[in-house]
């Protein structure tokens, strides 16, 4: 039988010729993750393990980045903690304030994760490197533990859908529209235990960030991970981020998927989540008259350099309206840097907008951003729960940056159409 | 042999309900689950006793990666959960702490809250007294079950010596 790119990643990491779904593996990490938030559990746990060194300190990330800059003397004890438990282990990849950002944009941008690679991460949206041809996938502060000291993790192999995506999006449609589509119709738990993987000419039309965010919200719909076959941009973003050799599995000719699905990326709108749901997804024009408090545009979903851009071309001239709060938070201090050389942030700024240094903050109703009871945002982060960005009354709208630029200036849910024509 | 009474939720319990990121900043443990299911059901602290069991609807612990989640609900004296289904993160993190949990779609949606229920985690057998009921639950790969009997994975891989 055939095997799909995940199932060959996984079969070369455990050092077997094939496996099926279903089967129960122990898989070879390059490259194990943690925040500030999850490790602090898992270090407790790698203690009671009895280990005194982790497996590889050039193969554990940990990005302090879900409560800081340190929310409150809680947070700061959390990352004191993770931040002497790596200095201990000499682990190569901290990130301190000031060097890092959203861990989800910024372990790509280092060159930590390169096509072929078996990640894990104690944060669910670790499944964001299948942009890149990787096999990753969240974990908790356990596997985290066992990971960091034995360089190892247990799987079981995964059954996989395959989207074909054809055609060219539309004007303002992004990743972020394309996956809430997608979501909207297999619903939260469509791809549960399985890969999403990604195929069709479609994929040429999708720039990288664009598969970021694909693949960063595959948890979204229950998924294991999200995976794009590695092409000529996937390799020309390695080769500017990484000197590792990346290793392309293409999915067997022969392969065998649970489901296959067409997608139209021409047929697209721009798409909106409504609470409490990410599978709510309406079409823009099916919206209608949604008056919001706050707009966000950031989180390892959407903070990339090409959705300020968006933002930004959205928000030019314009200034947001007087009853919306907006947020804006590039997701690495490189993202950061960048926006203000190419002037975003100016225009941000010029906009009425706030712009802040990387945090997950107001994402997981951490700090920076929290809703008040009865308030509504529009967010371009990955969860709309209740109570997922403060009060358990709020409403959270997902949505793309342009759609949420957009909305600031008016003050309810709008199409960048509406403002730009 | 567990034996307790049920609380019973829907489809899509997520992890931000189980147990909400304002307090992801806490480290002591009974202060933690004192949180649990706040979001969802404010009485579920008051009401629970230890033995007791959750059942609920399909994709149940959805959503972040926290390991929070199925420590507090294991820290409230919850002793099984039984669904339709699990999220993937949150089924391993249960097991991975030594949580048990089922997956049985009927026994799950018969059940109403306050029944009493049996639990056998080494057969999956389970069986509603109040309504006289018995099912029968997905298995478990033989690995799987290695680390259930070791209460976790951590206690599995010390009880190894090295590796995983």
């Amino acid at each position: 039988m055939g095997m799909t790119m995940t199932q060959k990643i996984l079969a070369a990491h455990a050092g077997i010729e094939e496996v099926h779904p279903g089967q129960m593996i122990k898989a070879r990490l390059d490259l194990v993750l943690g925040n500030d938030i999850t490790a602090p559990v898992a270090i407790e746990e790698f203690n009671r393990i009895g280990a005194n060194r982790v497996f590889d300190k050039s193969k554990v990330a940990i990005v302090p980045d879900h409560f800081t800059p340190n929310k409150d003397i809680k947070s700061a004890e959390n990352c004191k903690l993770v931040r002497e438990f790596s200095r201990k282990m000499e682990i190569e990849n901290y990130f301190e304030i000031g060097q890092m950002g959203i861990e989800h944009a910024l372990i790509p941008e280092k060159g930590l994760a390169v096509p072929g690679d078996v990640i894990i991460g104690a944060d669910s949206h670790t499944c964001t490197y299948g942009a890149l041809g990787a096999f990753s996938t969240g974990i908790g502060s356990t596997d985290m533990a066992v990971g960091m000291a034995t360089g190892e993790a247990w799987f079981k192999v995964p059954g996989a859908i395959k989207f074909i995506l054809k055609g060219k999006p539309g004007k303002w449609v992004s990743g972020k529209d394309i996956i809430l589509h997608i979501i909207g119709m297999i619903g939260v738990d469509g791809a549960l235990y399985q890969s999403m993987e990604y195929s069709g000419d479609g994929v040429g039309h999708l720039s990288m960030d664009d598969r970021f965010t694909i693949a960063n919200m595959a948890i979204e719909a229950g998924a294991k991970n999200g995976i794009f076959e590695a092409d000529g941009k996937t390799l020309e973003y390695v080769s500017e981020h990484s000197e590792r050799i990346p290793k392309i599995f293409k999915a067997g000719a022969d392969a065998e998927y649970n489901r296959v699905i067409e997608i139209d990326l021409g047929a697209i709108k721009p798409t909106v989540a409504f609470p409490h749901l990410p599978e709510n997804a309406r079409s823009i024009d099916e919206v209608g008259d949604i008056r919001i408090d706050q707009v966000v545009i950031g989180s390892c979903t959407n903070g990339r350099l090409e959705d300020l851009r968006t933002a930004a071309k959205v928000l030019k001239g314009s200034k947001v309206s007087s009853s919306v709060r907006t947020i804006i938070i590039p997701a690495t201090q490189k993202i950061y840097l960048e926006a203000m050389k190419e002037g975003l942030l100016e225009i941000f700024i010029e906009a009425g907008a706030a712009v802040s240094t990387p945090t997950c903050g107001p994402c997981l109703g951490g700090h920076m951003g929290i809703l008040a009871k009865g308030e509504r945002a529009v967010a371009t982060t990955n969860r709309n729960f209740v109570g997922r960005m403060g009060h358990p009354e709020s409403e959270i709208y997902l949505a793309s940056p342009a759609v949420a630029a957009a909305s600031a200036i008016t003050g309810k849910i709008s199409s960048p159409e509406e403002v730009l024509g | 042999m567990i034996k307790g009474r049920a609380f019973k939720y829907g489809d899509n319990v997520d992890t931000d309900v189980i147990i909400p990121a304002r307090y992801l900043n806490i480290t002591d443990k009974a202060e933690l689950a004192s949180h649990c299911m706040e979001d969802i059901d404010c009485d579920f602290v008051k009401a629970v006793k230890p033995g007791d069991i959750i059942a609920a609807g399909k994709n149940f612990g959805c959503g972040s990666s926290r390991e929070h989640a199925p420590l507090v609900i294991k820290l409230s004296g919850i002793k099984c959960i039984i669904a339709e289904s699990f999220a993937r993160i949150f089924f391993r993190n249960a097991i991975n702490i030594g949580l048990p949990i089922l997956e049985c779609a009927a026994a799950a949606k018969d059940m109403e809250k306050g029944d009493l229920v049996e639990a056998d985690i080494k057969t999956g057998r389970i069986t509603n007294i109040t309504k006289g009921r018995t099912y029968q639950a997905e298995s478990f790969p033989e690995f799987m079950r290695e680390i259930m009997k070791a209460e976790g994975l951590i206690n599995y891989v010390r009880k190894r010596g090295k590796g995983l």
